[in-house]
This record gives C-alpha cells, structure tokens and sequence, in this order.
C-alpha cells in the first residue's frame, strides 16, 4: 500500500471495542491500531461474568492476551483513560497526559451501572455489578456479610442476587416494578419466575421503592420503603440499570441521545466524520441495545465502513435465552403484546413451573412474541417463526401446548467438543478419535486398537461406541448395530426376537439369529437379556456358561483372581446383629473390609472355593445377594429422612428399603443406581442416580436419568409432588422401557438422550402412556418382582451349582499365587515385587 | 519332547459344557475347556500373562472366524485354545497341553 497506514484509535478494550479491532484486522487494510483501556486489564468477557463465582479466573474470562495483541501489531495502553478530544487536531488525551493521533476514532465506552441516588447509597458495602473489580469487591463484602440486598430485579439484578447466594448470603431483591424482569417477560411469567426464584431461597419484594438508606440496627444498613416498611441488610448491590458512558460525547460536542447516548447512523457515525460509536455507548434510532451481540454487530459495520466497505447497521433482534439461577428464561420479540391487534396464547403448568405465551398479530399468521419460563425447549423453533416470519400452524397453540411439542432431540455424542475426554483411562479425546478415523479406521474395533481408546477400565465403551457411530454416520458410512460378530442384531432386536421368539436358551438364540460360538460380548448380553425376559436362575446349566466370570460365581473379581462379596443392605440400613456377623465373617475368613459408594460393606479377598462357605453363613444371618456384580440394580441409597433427620419431611428410608426390594435383581443393560432423600437439601445426592427421588410436603419428585462416574450428569425432573403408588408406576414402566430398548452398555442418560424426543418423548409414553404400553411394562415388572430369588439361596442349595465353586476339580489345593501382605490392619494383594521377594513362583 | 505323560485328571463330568474348570497337573494350573455337542477337551494354561493371575478358566468361550477363544475374565484379551495366541497382542502366548478322553476321564500331556 503506498498511502500512509491509517491511524485508527479505539478508546474503550470492553467486548465491543475488542470485537472491533479483530474486526478491523480481518479487513487486512494495514491499519495502525491504538486501544486505550481504562480498565486494568484488556477485554474480558463481561457475558459471563457471574461465572467468576463459580470459580473462573480473570485469565479464563480474558478474551486476548497483551501478547496476542502484540502478535496482532496493536498497539495498546491499559489503565489509560481518555479525557480530551481534540476534534480539529484529531488527537485525544488520556488522564495521564498522552497524546494519541487518530484518522478515525472509534468510542466503544459501554455503559455504566445506575445507582439511584436514594440518600446514604453511597456507603462502604454499597456495591455494583460491571467489572472484574467490582466482582472482587462484593466477593469481599460478602465474607464480612450475612445479609445482601440487591437493587433491581431485572436481568442483570438476578444474575447478581445469584452471585450474592452462591457467596452464602441471605439474598433479598427489591424490586421498583410490580414484577421481576419488567423489560423482557410479561406478568404471568415475571409472577411465575418469581415462584421459582423464591423456591430457590431468595426473597423477592416487588413494588418496593426505597427511599432512604439509614444504620440498621441488627444489620449494618436498612433500607426504608416508601410506605413504611424496612429491610434490614449488611451489603447493598444496585442493579438498577444501565447508562451509556457518553461522558466524552457530552463533553465534546457530540450529539446525544434526549437521555443520553451516542447518536450513531446506520454506518455508526457519530455526528462529527471520522468519529463512530458502537456497543452500549451508542444510540441507534433512539435506541441502546444493552446486549452483546447488537454490539458485535456494530462493530462489524464500522471496521467495514473504515475500510471502504457498505455494511449498515438497520437494528437487531433484542430476543433472549438464558438460564438464571438454574431458571430457564426465554424472551422475544414483542413480549408484552404491544403491537396494536396482538393476540396472545398462554400455557402455564404451575405444578411443574413451567409457563408458555406466545404473540401473534392479528391475522394469526405470524409469530411476533413469545415469553418462555422454566423451559426453553421451544425457544430455537419459536424464534425462527418470528425471525423468518414463517407462517404459523393452523393452531399456533400446538407450537407450546405440551402434546405437540416437537423438540428437537438432543444431540448425544454430536454434542460433545473435540476436547472432551472420552477414555480417561488412556486420555483419548474425542478429537483423536476423529483422527483415527480421519486416518482411515472405519469401525469401532480398528479405532480401538489404533486409539487404545476403551484398553483401560473399559468404562467408557459406550460412550466411545455412539461417538465412532455418530463419526461414521457423518462420513456416510453405514454403522451396524451389530452387537458382535456372531449376531447381525442390536441388543434391542435380540430383546424382541428374545420375547417374541420365546427363546430361552443362548444355543437356541445363535442357532436360530446367529453364527459361530458366540463371544464375550454377545453372549453376556445374551444372558442379560434371558434374565430379563424370563428371570430364570441364572447359574443354571443352560446359562451358566454366558456370564462373565462376576456373573457366574455371584461376586466381582479383583485384580488377582480373588472375588469380593457384597451382600444387600437395602438402603444402607443395618441391624446391630447383622453388622456383627459381616465383622465375624470377614475375620473368620481375613477379608479386607471396607464401605463401598453405594451405603454398603465389601468383603475382599475370598477365594473362588470360599465364597461357598463364606455365603453359608451369610445366608443363615439372613443377608441376601447385593447383585454389585451384575448389570441391574445396585443399590438405593437413602438419607435417614423424617424419621430421626430435624429437617425430613417424608420417610426417605422407608421409601428406600421398599424400592431396592422391588427392583433388586432386575436385569438391565447397564448397572442402575438409585437414591431417595427426604427433603430437598437432598443429603442422599439422588440427582446422581438414574432414579432418583426427593421428598417434598407433598409427596415425592421423580428425577430421572442421571449418573456419577465418569462423565456425570444430573438428572432430570420427570414428575412433582407424586404419591407412593404413582411414583412405582411411574418407575416401573420406565425401568421396562429401558430394559427393553436400551443398547448394551447404555446408561440410562445415554439412552434417553438418544430416543428422539429425549425427555419429553419419554414424559409421554410413561405419563401419557403414548405408546399404550404402561400396562405391558407394569404386567412385565410384576413379574420380575414376584419371581425374584436370591441367586446365592439357589445357588448354595443346589449340588451341582455348589460344585463350580472350587480352584481345582482334581484337588484340594489353593491358588499359590494369591498371597496377601497387611497393611493398615488388614490384608491386601501382595505386589510383584512383593511376591518375588517371599519366593512364590509365577505360573 | 522328551519323556511327557499322559496323566488321568478327572471325570468328564466335572467339565461344564461351554465352560471352563481349572485342574493342578504336576504343580502346574491347566484350564480345560469343553463345548456343548462335542467330544474335544481344550486344555490351556490358567495363568493370565497380561491380568497376571490364574484366571482363565474363568473366562467366556467364544469364537473369532472359525478359531474358538476364551475371553480372559480381567481385560477381556482373547486367547485361542488351540494355539494360545493371544488375538490382542502377537507376543504373547499361553502354552497348549494335549488332552483325550478315555472310558469318561480326561486326560492331559503335560511336558515332565
Ligand atoms: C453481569 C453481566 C451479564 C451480562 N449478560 C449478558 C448476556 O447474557 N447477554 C448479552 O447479550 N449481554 C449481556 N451483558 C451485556 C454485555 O456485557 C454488554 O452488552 C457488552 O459488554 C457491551 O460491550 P461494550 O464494549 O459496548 O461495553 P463494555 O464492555 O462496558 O466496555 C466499555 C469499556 O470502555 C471503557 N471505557 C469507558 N470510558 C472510557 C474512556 N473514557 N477511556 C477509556 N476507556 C473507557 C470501560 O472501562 C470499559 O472497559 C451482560 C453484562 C453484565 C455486566
Ligand atoms: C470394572 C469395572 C467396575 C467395577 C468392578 C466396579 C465396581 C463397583 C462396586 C463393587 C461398587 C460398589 C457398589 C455397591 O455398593 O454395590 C461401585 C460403586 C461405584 N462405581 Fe463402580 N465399578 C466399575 C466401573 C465403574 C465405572 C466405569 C464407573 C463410572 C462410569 C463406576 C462408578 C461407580 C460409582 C459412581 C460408584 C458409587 C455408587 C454410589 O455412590 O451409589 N464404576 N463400583
Ligand atoms: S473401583 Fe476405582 S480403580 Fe476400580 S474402576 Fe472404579 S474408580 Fe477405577
Ligand atoms: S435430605 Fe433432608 S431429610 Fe435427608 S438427611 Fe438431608 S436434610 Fe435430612
């Protein structure tokens, strides 16, 4: 370029301001970029402020490095704040005194909080909510405080009320308006998000308008209340709104907003060439959009503008989705039916907290506005009907009206980031797995062993399987559901052909659907599936040969050929006795003990020939097999509810006891935890489970779906407020519908998130019972139920089965190799080295 | 091979169909296997080289291709029980003892 490069001084480093100079160099036109910041630091991301309370860092919010702006060639000045235009010299000045030339200025100065100038507001403790300072200074007040105020109950004064609970304040927001969130969401929603926010501990006081803030007697400040009333409280945050900070503009004859802002045209000119606003300092058609993405926008325009091009900024939508405190919020368009001859829907399910309207003009044919409140499923369908003004339904109801909701499904493994682990164990991303298959490995055995991915603790074979076939599926590469060589079947098919076949035997199975021996992986699921359809003992001659080695000897087997046993404690509950006889059994035997996750004892290091003895004597103290080596029920764990707990409100180990009674056994396509609490602090972690119940005044909530281990995911509320028998329905049929359709190795979130329709799908067939089928699922779980046998009882009372239980069919030696050294009191395997050192010798 | 004897371990009877059972011939752990149908007795040795325990008698049978495997109870490595490769990884091996059966018992070759 011959001309001289073009002087372009940013005065402001917020979002907007640093959105416009990645603007600018992507436009490659040379320019010589100055940014002046009169913050500390250079531009952060202000959107998710509030995430520095959840443990985010000013460097994880930091949206460029000094070093990446260096590598950029811009030039910039931190703590710089500009106090002068010169707009004839067209130079500006900051506090310190530098003198910065500019071709073109650009001001994206943002906005500043609104303190309403109530007397005594400017005290110590007296806070707002717009920087990274700010954030540290209420994280500090926080700490000398127990109760906190906030001023405003729009958006922003939400998300702060949010921020002073997490720092365990008592929170209270006073609000001007009759209702929370005026701006965005009409009554019956700002009525019904007040509900969700006061249940979830923070007190709300609408059409409060504070007059004076005076010494508090009990507390540091009192706010007084026009009409009497009075909040006492030690720290004060004022949300009450922003301003544009257009103090430059005022000062130098720019022309400003009636009540203030930077008025821009469509270029983002400002009233004087050369000079343009963007962000929240600019008013565009008498407007400010105090959101990010209006300003992106702007910016866009103005580096385009500088650098010849013909972008124009002609407004933007205002429409919104967020989640406050856990609260799905949902606003657009014309949320307040204000457009003349706006007609409007309304669906509101208070039980479950859920409130729908949607605005439509006066011919019915067009979406102008929508309010969504503690669902926001709809909200991507809803806001392309508005955006696009596509035609609406016949019935633009059926677009909020539960039955007709056509959500899409959610995106299971698709959803996941490149970066996300799959395998922990071998630290495999996701990312190497799209490379091994990018490098040409077309199924999951080949990206297994070119990955390694899934060689470790196995955990994660499921979730590897759907991320290869989501991979594959994109690729156009047709994946079999195949669940091994032998079978051209998925395990749901095997199931039906299974039920439907009335198969019972796996030789029937592979000789009728199958081919060759079978393997470790078919013939398990195989074994499963019979138990589950059937429930026949499992160890019988038939079967016994299907199960793993957990499943055939009815214990899980460590690392060096030794079996732990874990009996049943349904719920963690233990007699005295009882607790006495595992203490004599684990001695008697030298067994390792120790509590397992799950409210139960595990016994380790019994050999194969003294599980026999060992269960003798467990049965006889009345303890029952715990299945922790089985795909099925493990165990539901309970908090000790009403009955001792100050704060129960239900008999949470009552509920427990007869849940883990009903379902022990039940054979499923992965192991199924479960848990109750009895009340909502929820000391029994049921949101963790894949069932999951919590006890509230009246009745039960239904979680569903959620799991620990290694890639956690809560639970979702299924049902509110359930009676006993509803709620074992309700678990029945769900517990079936898994059993029946899940995938090998699926868990039940997994699972759900690939049925399409995910949640609500599942919602319908189980509460609506869409497919017709609850009554076949109960009949089925009935059976289950009433046909249950504990498998160590069967197995200890049979001779044949007693007989498997030895390490040598020709004598009664043990196994040399298993040699235990002490630690800590109790045995424990001895290492390699150990054992070389006592001389045993290998093989 | 040297001298090597054929010695007498059990009954037919104490072989689980499609299973595996675990017999101590001369100090050494030997799985036997036997399928459903057939007469054949497939006799490896029980030591796991990769879990490092004596286990494999406790594994799944199955097949790969034609060749019939067990499955090792601990990693899942499959082992061929006519050649004791191991399908999973080329230098490893389990050795291979010959069997028949005679008027209902078992006996293995084991290498004296
Ligand atoms: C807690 C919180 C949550 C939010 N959540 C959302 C959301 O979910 N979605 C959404 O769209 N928006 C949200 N916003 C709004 C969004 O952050 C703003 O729209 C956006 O940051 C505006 O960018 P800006 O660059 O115009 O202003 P700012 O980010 O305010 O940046 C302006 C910068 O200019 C500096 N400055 C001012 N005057 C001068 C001067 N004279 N000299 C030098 N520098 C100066 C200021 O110090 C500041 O650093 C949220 C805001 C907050 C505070
Ligand atoms: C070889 C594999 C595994 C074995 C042998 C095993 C064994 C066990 C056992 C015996 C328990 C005690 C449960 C009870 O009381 O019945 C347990 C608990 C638990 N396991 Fe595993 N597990 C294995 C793999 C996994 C994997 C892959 C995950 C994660 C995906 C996992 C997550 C958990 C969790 C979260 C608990 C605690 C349960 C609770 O608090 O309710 N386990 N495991
Ligand atoms: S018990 Fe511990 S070591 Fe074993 S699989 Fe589970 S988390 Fe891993
Ligand atoms: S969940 Fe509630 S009832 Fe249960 S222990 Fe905790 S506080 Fe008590």
């Amino acid at each position: 370029m011959s001309n001289p490069a073009i002087k372009v001084v940013v005065v402001g480093n917020g979002m907007v301001g640093h959105h416009f100079v990645e603007q600018l160099i992507e436009q490659d036109i040379g320019a010589q970029i100055t940014v002046l910041s009169a913050e500390p630091r250079l531009a952060y991301d202000r959107v998710h402020l509030s995430e520095y309370f959840s443990g985010k860092t000013a460097d994880d919010l930091a949206l460029t490095t000094p070093e990446h702006y260096q590598e950029l060639g811009v030039a910039f000045k931190t703590d710089a704040k500009v106090t002068h235009i010169d707009k004839v010299a067209k130079t500006v000045t900051t506090e310190q005194g530098e003198v910065f030339a500019y071709d073109k200025l650009v001001l994206a100065t943002g906005s500043y909080p609104f303190v309403p100038p109530i007397p005594g507001h400017d005290r110590e403790h007296s806070l707002v909510y717009r920087t990274i300072e700010d954030l540290e200074d209420i994280s500090a007040s926080a700490a000398v405080s127990k109760v906190g105020v906030v001023v405003g109950g729009g958006l922003l004064g939400l998300e702060a009320a949010n921020a002073l609970k997490q720092a365990g304040v008592e929170t209270h927001v006073v609000e001007f308006a009759p209702q929370l969130m005026a701006v965005q969401v009409d009554q019956g929603g700002g009525r019904l998000l007040r509900s969700k926010i006061e249940e979830l501990g923070v007190r709300v006081h609408t059409s409060k308008a504070t007059d004076v803030i005076e010494d508090g007697e009990k507390h540091r400040y009192k706010l007084c209340f026009k009409g009497g009333e009075e909040l006492e409280t030690d720290m004060i945050l004022f949300s009450a709104g922003i301003r544009p900070q257009d103090a430059l503009a005022r000062e130098f004859d720019l022309e400003l907003g009636e009540r203030g802002g930077i008025v821009i045209n469509n270029q983002c000119l400002t009233s004087e060439q050369d000079i343009y606003a963007i962000g929240e300092c600019a008013l565009w058609n008498n407007f400010i959009y105090g959101l990010v993405a209006p300003g992106y926008n702007m910016a866009r325009v103005a580096a385009s503008h500088i650098a010849g091009g013909d972008l124009a900024f002609t407004g933007a939508d205002m429409s919104t989705k967020l989640k406050l405190m856990g609260v799905d919020v949902g606003s657009i368009g014309d949320a307040h039916a204000r457009t003349p001859g706006a007609l409007s829907y309304v669906f509101e399910n208070q039980p479950e907290g859920v409130y729908k309207k949607i605005i439509v003009d006066a011919d019915k044919k067009k979406l102008i506005g929508a309010v969504l409140i503690g669902d926001n499923s709809e909200y991507d369908t809803l806001l392309q009907y508005a955006l696009n003004g596509i035609d609406l339904p016949k019935s633009p109801e059926s677009l909020i009206l539960p039955a007709g909701a056509g959500a899409a499904p959610a995106l299971g493994a698709d959803a996941l980031p490149d970066t996300a682990v799959i395998c922990s164990c071998l630290n495999v991303s996701k990312g190497d797995i799209i490379a091994s298959i990018d490098a040409g490995n077309c199924d999951l055995p080949s990206v297994k062993s070119c990955t390694k991915a899934s060689s470790g603790c196995g955990g994660c074979a499921a979730l590897l399987k759907s991320v290869v076939d989501c991979e594959l599926e994109k690729r156009g590469v047709e994946v079999k559901k195949d669940i091994c060589e032998h079978f051209a079947y998925s395990r749901q098919e095997l199931y039906h052909l299974v039920k439907v076949g009335e198969i019972r035997s796996f030789a029937e199975l592979v000789s009728k659907h199958g081919k060759g021996l079978g393997c470790d992986i078919c013939k398990p699921a195989a074994g499963n599936i019979l138990a589950s359809v059937w429930n026949d003992f499992i160890l019988s001659s038939d079967n016994v040969g299907l199960q793993d080695t957990n499943d055939t000897y009815l214990a899980n087997m460590q690392k060096d050929g030794t079996y732990s046993v874990i009996p049943r404690m349904a719920a963690g509950e233990v007699t005295p006795d009882k607790l006495i006889v595992l203490g004599q059994v684990a001695k008697k035997y030298k067994l390792y003990t120790k509590l397992t996750g799950g409210q139960r004892i595990d016994l380790f290091g019994a050999r194969l020939e003294q599980l026999p003895l060992i269960w003798d004597e467990l049965l006889d103290a009345g303890f029952e097999t715990g299945h922790a080596y089985a795909k099925s029920l493990r165990t539901v764990k309970s908090c000790v509810g009403s009955t001792w707990c100050r704060y129960g409100v239900q008999d949470s180990v009552g509920q427990a006891i007869d849940i883990e009674n009903r379902y022990k056994g039940l054979r499923s396509p992965h192991k199924i935890k479960m848990a109750v609490s009895g009340c909502t602090r929820e000391c029994a972690e049921a949101q963790s489970k894949d069932v999951g119940i919590i006890a509230t005044e009246n009745g039960w909530n239904l979680y569903l779906c959620g799991n620990g281990g290694m890639k956690p995911r809560h639970a979702d509320l299924f049902a509110t407020d359930l009676d006993t028998d509803t709620m074992i329905k309700y678990i029945d049929r769900f517990l079936m519908f898994y059993v029946r359709t899940a995938d090998r190795l699926q868990r039940t979130s997994v699972w759900m998130d690939n049925l399409e329709g995910g949640l609500d799908y599942l919602k319908e067939v189980i509460i609506e019972d869409s497919l017709g089928l609850a009554a076949e699922l109960e009949a089925q779980m009935q059976h289950v139920v009433d046909t249950y046998e504990c498998e160590w009882k069967v197995a200890m009372s049979n001779e044949a089965s007693r007989k498997r239980f030895r390490q040598f069919v020709n004598s009664k030696e043990t196994d040399s190799n298993v040699i235990f050294v002490q630690e800590r009191e109790q045995i424990r395997p001895a290492t390699e080295q150990e054992k070389q050192e006592l001389g045993v010798e290998l093989v | 091979m040297s001298s090597s004897s054929w010695i007498k371990v059990c009954n037919v009877d104490d072989l689980v169909d499609n299973s595996g059972v675990c017999a101590l011939v001369e100090d050494k752990q030997v799985a036997l296997f036997k399928l459903a149908g057939a007469d054949d007795v497939y006799a490896i040795g029980n030591w796991d080289p990769l879990g490092k325990a004596n286990v494999l008698s406790r594994g799944i049978i199955g097949s790969i291709n034609d060749a019939v495997v067990v499955a090792s109870p601990l990693y899942k490595q499959h082992f061929c029980l006519k050649t004791g490769m191991c399908f999973e990884d080329d230098d490893v091996t389990v050795p291979v003892y010959a069997t028949r059966v005679e008027d209902l018992h078992v006996f293995v070759q084991v290498a004296s």
